[in-house]
């Protein structure tokens, strides 16, 4: 009577006692790709949303934001970095999946597509941008594969101050003059929505999300994270004392969250296509930076292979 | 207020805030993604001197002041840092050049700073030593890999190292502001610095193969408010946005 399991069926079964798969472990093959193309696309994210707010360090209006924002901005290189060796654990190979982006082949958050032409967009990307992203990270804190899962937990840590931070500098605007208020609101209405479509299209156009569910490295539908962020968000922007720019957004006492309108789909797939304002900026300077540090790279390795040889000259 | 002590302290936080400026500008866009942190992580330290020494600069000049007041509302002559920090930052090899020749320069200075009779000025080299330390061995490895690696890097690396060298004098000038507070026993007397500078950055440069430039005509004028064209776009770009809302806090 007792039926042997197969691979995938004895995979499916670890994974619904909430074990974490570890880079040995046998995984199905889509669960690898899968993974890979995830873990991936958030690492080439971390690294592309470097720009549009380094964009703003040389112009900082203070010291003390001054030092704030290129220590936030670091970070985000740190998380690229090991979202990169989370990826590598399941065999991928760094350059090979720098290239992809390099190439256009790979995504990144398209959110980094739009620009940061003010200060207060500093804020409302520290806000809503890290905060839907920590909506996901959180999540993905439980993640079933160990590495990514414990890359969060690091990476949620900062992302979380990174928030307070981006909340802060509105803070200070909407309590400044006139001009910072309209700085405030104006980047407000710029970043709501595409930081409501940064989760993703709805559940029913969303064809991979079940079978991520299923494997439990989703945990949570793109709509539920969604909804989640929208709960938490609009009392913080009511203590701002900023308007979101949704005139149908209500609480819903029957259903415990609030309503709102349509999220304009065509927009979300028309700056996913390249038709951003800074599509073409961002992967240029991810080019030119990628070009223009050949030699370095090149030299670097060639040195430390010289190294390699002398000091095994003078061990022999 | 004295006015010799205040411009010292200038000079110093100056050149912190404009170096830390200029590598500021390489984040997001550095040969690889640990390096990209690495010159960052020094920005920030050269940036967090600044801020120490432009708040003690605020308090020399008044209660009115601020760290912020001194490095956002003065004009380009009133700027009183090395005309080599200015430059833009080139490449990775101009970069790493000019960070060798200064960081050099900058650790054997602060290491006499220690001794400052100026008990915020010593204080501000206690903290700043290990970072700055760390600094000059960072961008001398750098050097060394970038000389004795690949043919094209050392070509590279050696015409920036020849490029900069004419700006490399002004670390060692001396004027009244100095001769009075090294009699005060506040300031560094630079002419011991000086060989010391020149003996070590030889060695590196040897081991790194490369050639060390002869000393020639050397550029000057920094110290004294007198400037490039480049600190004017620095500051443009820095302080448009304060100027623009004088009354406003950020
Ligand atoms: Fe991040
Ligand atoms: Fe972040």
């Amino acid at each position: 009577m007792t039926k042997e399991l197969s691979l995938e069926e004895r995979f499916q079964q670890y994974v619904d006692a909430e074990n974490k798969v570890e880079p040995k472990d046998w995984m199905p093959e889509k669960y690898r790709k899968t993974l890979i193309r995830q873990i991936s696309q958030h690492a080439h994210s971390e690294v592309v949303g470097m720009l549009p707010e380094a964009n703003w360090i040389t112009r900082a209006p203070s010291l003390r934001r001054k030092v704030a924002l290129l220590a936030k901005v670091q970070d985000e290189a740190g998380h690229g970095l090991y979202l990169y060796s989370a990826a590598e654990t399941l065999g991928a190979d760094r350059q090979a999946l720098v290239k992809d982006l390099l190439d256009g082949k790979a995504k990144y958050s398209s959110i980094f597509n739009y620009p940061t032409p003010t200060w207060a967009d500093i804020g409302a990307i520290g806000w809503l941008v890290d905060g839907a992203a920590i909506a996901n990270q959180v999540m993905l804190c439980r993640t079933s594969y160990g590495p990514y899962a414990r890359a969060m937990v690091r990476i949620c840590k900062e992302e979380s101050f990174h928030q307070r931070q981006g909340y802060e500098i509105l803070l200070t605007l909407v309590r400044g003059t006139e001009a910072q208020k309209k700085m405030a609101q104006d980047s407000l209405n710029r970043w709501w929505w595409p930081s409501l479509m940064m989760f993703g299209p709805t559940d029913d156009h969303s064809p991979n999300s079940a079978q991520s569910m299923k494997w439990k490295i989703k945990r949570k539908s793109n709509d539920e994270l969604r909804e989640e962020f929208i709960d938490k968000t609009v009392p913080q922007a009511e203590f701002l004392g900023l308007t979101i720019p949704d005139p149908k957004l209500k609480w819903n006492e029957e259903r415990g969250h609030y309503d709102h309108s349509e999220i304009d789909w065509e927009e979300f797939y028309d700056v996913i296509s390249g038709k951003g304002k800074c599509n073409k900026q961002r992967m240029d300077a991810r080019n030119k930076a990628h070009a223009e540090g050949k030699w370095v790279r090149e030299a670097a390795n060639v040195y430390a292979r010289k190294q390699a040889e002398h000091s095994k000259q003078s061990a022999a | 207020m004295q006015k010799e002590l205040l411009h010292y302290t200038l000079r110093l936080g100056d050149n912190a805030l404009i170096l830390g400026h200029r590598l500021a500008e390489w984040c997001g866009h550095g040969p690889v993604l640990e390096q990209d942190i690495a010159l960052s992580n020094i920005a920030l330290d050269h940036l967090g001197q600044a801020r120490m020494l432009l708040q003690y600069a605020a308090r020399q000049k008044g209660e009115s002041y601020t760290e912020d007041k001194v490095a956002f509302f003065r004009d380009i002559t009133e700027y009183y840092n090395l005309l080599i920090l200015e430059l833009p930052n080139g490449d990775w090899g101009d970069t790493l050049a000019r960070q060798f020749l200064f960081d050099t320069y900058n650790y054997f200075f602060y290491t006499e700073l220690l001794n400052s009779k100026d008990d915020h000025l010593k204080a501000v080299a206690q903290k700043a030593i290990k970072e700055i330390t760390y600094h000059a061995q960072w961008s001398a490895e750098w050097i060394i890999r970038l000389g004795d690696g690949t043919e094209e890097s050392h070509q590279r690396v050696q015409k920036s190292i020849d490029d900069l060298w004419m700006w490399t004098g002004e670390m060692f000038t001396m004027d009244e502001i100095d001769q009075k507070l090294i009699e005060e026993g506040v300031a560094v007397d630079l002419a011991p610095i000086k060989e010391q500078w020149h003996q070590k950055v030889a060695e590196i440069l040897d081991v790194a193969t490369l050639k060390k430039p002869q000393d020639d005509w050397m550029q000057s004028g920094g110290k004294q408010g007198e400037h490039s064209e480049y600190l004017g776009y620095i500051l443009a770009e820095m302080q448009h946005l304060p100027r623009m809302h004088p009354e406003a806090e950020w």
